[in-house]
């Protein structure tokens, strides 16, 4: 590996703007910059409009970003991209889907939708072959090969999403609420699998949710957006255990406790920008710790450390 | 100690049978051939085709011989006129041998200029389904490859091709056909390029309505993040999804291509005579209902038979070719 640049993904100030008409446009990622370490999990949480979405399918180059950078192992896919950086980034980065119904195509079989990453010119038997194997690594039978997605529960298919995914070999697979859909137990068992798959392959995730715990569990490094903008980032036990924004804060109050005694007694924190008198333009990050980043002025970083 | 639990029946294994992997096509026909009245039509439509190709070489008359002594007469066919029907009477007297043709058999009968209906209705089938399926194919090629790239690429080449569709719209059919007759002969391919230029602008938008909302489904996402090309993402991910919709409306333009063949032929710009399809058979039978009925009825009962035919046919491949819709 690498020790020079042990950072796979870098993105620095990130924007994506859509256009609605000549006067309006939105901004649904507005000067994000966060880098995701090789090997790691970078969990991306906020709440639905965030943004969180919208960043995964940047990477990815679903959308073309409108200003920043993106660096890829130190190349640069921001902008506008050759062929050759687009075949470059396609090797390298997946993405697993948020409703596992909607991501595999009715009319195509198993067999035919996992193997559409190799390469069409790959010979038949071999294709076959990693298909198979795929198959029995996600914990599918290669017997499912020649059904059809309807022939799944949603995990079943989740777990042919992850199958799709992995046969390129990527390096960063970009995970958009990939266990959204899923029940408590499915759930359990889909991450179990993410996290098999990264220990043994070196895997590298961008994983996007809004929940929390789940976040919690996976990720080595988090990052809180809101508005489209990173308003806290830092590893796990920063987030967690010292949670500076009070965005953050507020997210953080809102996890239930299993506990049914304590529960009752949880006071869920109310954020509210603009009476709190937050505005995120004027912030500019700061860095508490080497990990720790939150978006701030001075102001209001006194006061929430205080 | 535990009580735990064990399968009801003991041979489990029957539920996890593999499947089959069968290529596309040989699923498809197995599908097709379980469905009892697709079959039907479709060897219904197979008939139609045979007495379409042979129908006038074994009937011993041409479409066209006019004989003034045998207009007008009624069906005759051999063995059946023992029972009574198509036995050649019209009221009570055997119009054959009141005009001296006692040893003809007409199966459909003669029309007003004694010619062979037999034949013509054969020659009609054969024109109606040319036209019918000709124009059914180029509404959708056309309609399917101009709503994709309409639908799928959007913005300003979405804006002009659907204001190229509404100018299109605009112009009424009879005009369009008026204006090629004048360039070309009045006759079936006349006809046909104004069935293409007339009817695809239906399909082309409901393929871009369906091309739109596809295109931001997950698994279309998904094909772009694994570096799938556009066409390939056209043709496999998106066009095999809006399948059924086309086929429904390519069997339903079908008979909408023979009426209006027929409708053209009214008006004495579609097949000229003697010629005969479908739609002229029925008019030309149509003036002399009250007098002799069979030589309306007999053409418009195939022409209803061919069109329930085509829709079962239609339905059938759409079942047919939609796995979801199929059972294990």
């Amino acid at each position: 590996m690498n020790t020079v640049n042990d950072n796979i993904l870098e993105v620095r100030d990130l924007k994506q703007h859509f256009r609605i008409d000549r006067r309006h446009s939105v901004k649904a990622v507005d000067g994000v910059s966060f880098t995701i370490k090789r090997g790691s999990t970078f969990g991306l949480v906020g709440e639905s409009g965030s943004g969180k979405s919208t960043i995964g399918r940047t990477v990815i180059r679903l959308y073309a970003p409108t200003c920043g950078s993106v660096k890829l192992n130190g190349r640069e896919l921001g902008g506008k991209l050759t062929l050759q950086m687009k075949q470059y980034l396609t090797g390298r980065v997946q993405m697993i889907f948020q409703d596992p119904m909607a991501s595999l195509n009715p009319r195509k079989k198993i067999i035919d939708i996992v193997a559409e990453g190799l390469d069409s010119n790959k010979p038949r038997g071999e294709r076959n072959e990693l298909v198979y194997a795929q198959l029995e690594r996600v914990g599918l039978s290669r017997e499912f090969a020649g059904r059809y997605p309807h022939m799944f529960s949603g995990g079943q298919r989740q777990r042919v999403g992850i199958a799709r995914a992995i046969i390129t070999d990527p390096e960063l697979i970009i995970a958009d609420e990939c266990i959204s859909a899923l029940d408590m137990s499915i759930q359990a068992q889909v991450v179990n699998l993410m996290k098999d798959l990264q220990t043994e392959r070196g895997l590298t995730y961008l994983f996007i949710a809004h929940d929390l715990s789940m976040v919690k569990y996976i990720s080595d490094y988090i990052g809180v957006l809101h508005m489209g903008r990173l308003v806290e980032s830092g590893t796990k036990d920063d987030i967690f255990q010292n949670p500076i924004h009070p965005y953050t804060k507020s997210l953080i109050s809102a996890i239930p406790e299993p506990n049914p005694l304590t529960e009752p007694h949880r006071i869920s924190r109310v954020y509210d920008a603009p009476a709190q008198g937050i505005v995120y333009a004027n912030g500019t990050e700061r860095y508490l710790t080497d990990t720790h980043m939150v978006l701030a002025t001075d102001g209001e970083l006194e006061t929430w450390i205080a | 100690m535990t009580d735990r639990f064990a399968f009801a029946a003991r041979d489990n294994a029957a539920a996890d049978k593999p499947v089959e992997n069968k290529p596309r096509w040989a699923e498809t026909i197995a599908v097709f051939s379980k469905n009892k009245g697709a079959v039907i039509g479709f060897a219904f439509l197979l008939l139609m085709i045979i007495l379409a190709i042979a129908g006038p070489m074994v009937s011993g008359y041409t479409y066209d011989g006019i004989e003034l002594s045998r207009q007008n007469l009624p069906p005759r066919i051999q063995g059946i006129e023992r029972l009574g029907i198509f036995n050649g009477t019209l009221g009570d007297r055997n119009m054959y041998e009141a005009k001296g043709y006692g040893g003809s058999y007409f199966w459909f009968g003669t029309d007003k200029l004694g010619r062979d209906l037999f034949t013509r209705f054969c020659c009609g089938v054969r024109i109606s389904l040319i036209i019918g399926a000709i124009s059914a194919l180029l509404n959708m090629i056309i309609g399917v490859a101009f709503g994709l790239v309409s639908g799928y690429y959007g913005g300003k080449p979405d804006l002009l091709m659907q204001r190229f569709i509404e100018v299109l719209n605009g112009i009424p059919t009879l005009v369009i056909v008026s204006l090629l007759v004048i360039v070309l002969k009045p006759g079936m391919m006349s006809i046909i390029i104004t069935m293409g230029l007339a009817q695809w602008t239906g399909t082309a938008r409901l393929v871009r309505a369906n091309t739109l909302r596809l295109k931001e489904t997950e698994h279309v996402l998904a094909s772009k993040t694994l570096g799938t090309s556009t066409v390939k993402i056209l043709f496999r991910e998106i066009f095999p999804n809006l399948l059924s919709s086309v086929i429904v409306i390519a069997m339903m333009s079908v008979p909408g291509a023979i009426f209006m063949e027929a409708f053209l032929s009214f008006v004495g710009l579609g097949i000229p005579n003697p010629e005969a399809s479908l739609g002229s058979l029925i008019n030309d039978g149509y003036q002399s209902m009250l007098l002799y009925p069979f030589q309306m009825t007999i053409p418009a009962v195939f022409f209803a038979l061919l069109m329930l035919a085509l829709n079962i046919i239609g339905d059938g491949l759409r079942d047919a070719l939609d796995p979801t819709q199929r059972q294990i």
